[in-house]
């Protein structure tokens, strides 16, 4: 199979760079590569990993943005996810919490079933359509050193929404799986944040 | 005097009964309103808007409602969503996030397509809401009269947030009254 793209990132090394030093950032990963990936970087608490409930990621995000406005919130998920869910960014861009990012890892495939071609593959601009949704920054980022200044974004609470559209190799890497086990996901996470289990 | 009062003057029988099952909302500790707008719906959205305690988040599509109440409550807190009966098949794959996160899943439905509708491409999916939500596992509670409605969503609120479950209300057209199409 043909896996050129237009991307050229690592997409191993764009996460744990994203993700290193994350003080306070909660964060929700799409199903698939974007979980494994963050899972790779390392497990943590205040992750949540979906395994379902494909184009939802940003609205959890969104959910969790505005139930918590004190602590920054990545969505960190893939282009076919986030495609799946197109008409959350005009919901996110409404209600414009100030403490949520979207991070999308863009390799133009869609990975989990066989690296078929997303919309992405065929011009369609993820970033631009997040801007006129009224995400307040919006970048395609093609380099590695354009990763550290987008982390520093993701730290703040009152920066308004960003979105960085990720250019990725096209490429297999090993899957790195985090616990399939909603349940206890949810409950960690929430524990994270001093709530308890009913 | 009673003559004098102008016909306009009487509280429209739907706020009255939106009223009541806002404050349950409120009793419920409810602070996250999100919604697809509908007639019925209406004076609920519109006191949500305006409650200060209470963050209502306009939808594009029913089930983008399901993911933020699941990102809400990883924050801890609580939310509803209300819809139509429209709304209800466009919901079916993601609540499989009620299921394999369980999580307390409170949704209000406004029935149409049952009573003096107008427009019969509204039949197919109300004919069904009920095995939609059923299909996955969500409770179905019905309510035919006004004044039962806020009673019934105060049970169902219980129901849900005490134990983890997942439920709608349904709103019978009936209550709705009948939609004036010849103005």
């Amino acid at each position: 199979m043909n896996l050129d793209s237009s991307g050229t990132l690592d997409r191993r090394k764009v996460v744990p760079e994203l993700l290193q030093d994350r003080g306070d950032l909660l964060v929700v990963t799409g199903l698939g590569s974007p979980a494994y990936d963050a899972m790779a970087a390392g497990d943590h608490d205040a992750n949540y990993y979906l395994w379902g409930g494909m184009g939802s990621a940003i609205t959890i995000g969104l959910g969790l943005a505005l139930a918590q406005p004190k602590r920054p919130v990545l969505v960190l998920t893939g282009d076919g996810e986030m495609l799946m869910g197109l008409g959350a960014l005009a919901t996110t861009g409404a209600k414009h919490p100030r403490n949520l990012s979207v991070a999308i890892l863009d390799n133009e495939r869609y990975g989990e079933t066989g690296m078929q071609l997303t919309h992405t593959a065929h011009g369609v601009g993820l970033a631009e359509v997040a801007k006129a949704c009224k995400f307040d920054h919006t970048e395609v980022i093609t380099e590695m050193d354009e990763i550290a200044p987008f982390r520093q974004q993701l730290q703040s609470t009152d920066a308004g929404l960003r979105f960085a559209q990720i250019k990725i190799k096209a490429e297999n890497v090993e899957k790195v799986l985090p616990s399939r086990d909603g349940v206890h996901i949810k409950n960690r996470f929430r524990a994270h944040l001093g709530f308890q289990p009913l | 005097m009673l003559d004098d009062k102008q016909p306009d003057a009487l509280p429209d029988p739907l706020d009255v009964w939106s009223d009541e099952v806002f404050d349950v909302l409120l009793a419920a500790d409810i602070k996250h309103v999100v919604y697809v707008p509908d007639s019925g719906h209406a004076r609920l959205i519109e006191r949500a808007i305006a409650e200060p305690s209470i963050k209502a988040t306009v939808l594009t599509t029913e089930e983008e409602g399901i993911g933020v109440l699941l990102g809400a409550w990883l924050g801890g807190e609580r939310g509803v969503l209300l819809m139509q009966s429209s709304g209800a098949g466009n919901c079916t794959n993601t609540l499989s996030l009620v299921q394999s996160c369980r999580f307390p899943f409170l949704t209000l439905v406004t029935m149409r397509g049952e009573w003096a509708e107008f427009n019969g491409w509204q039949k197919p999916m109300a004919s069904v809401t009920e095995q939609a939500f059923e299909l996955m596992d969500v409770l179905v509670y019905r309510a035919e009269q006004t004044d039962e409605a806020a009673e019934l969503v105060s049970a169902v609120a219980d129901t849900v947030f005490n134990g983890d479950l997942a439920a709608a209300v349904l709103f019978s057209q009936r209550m709705i009254g009948r939609k004036e199409w010849a103005k």
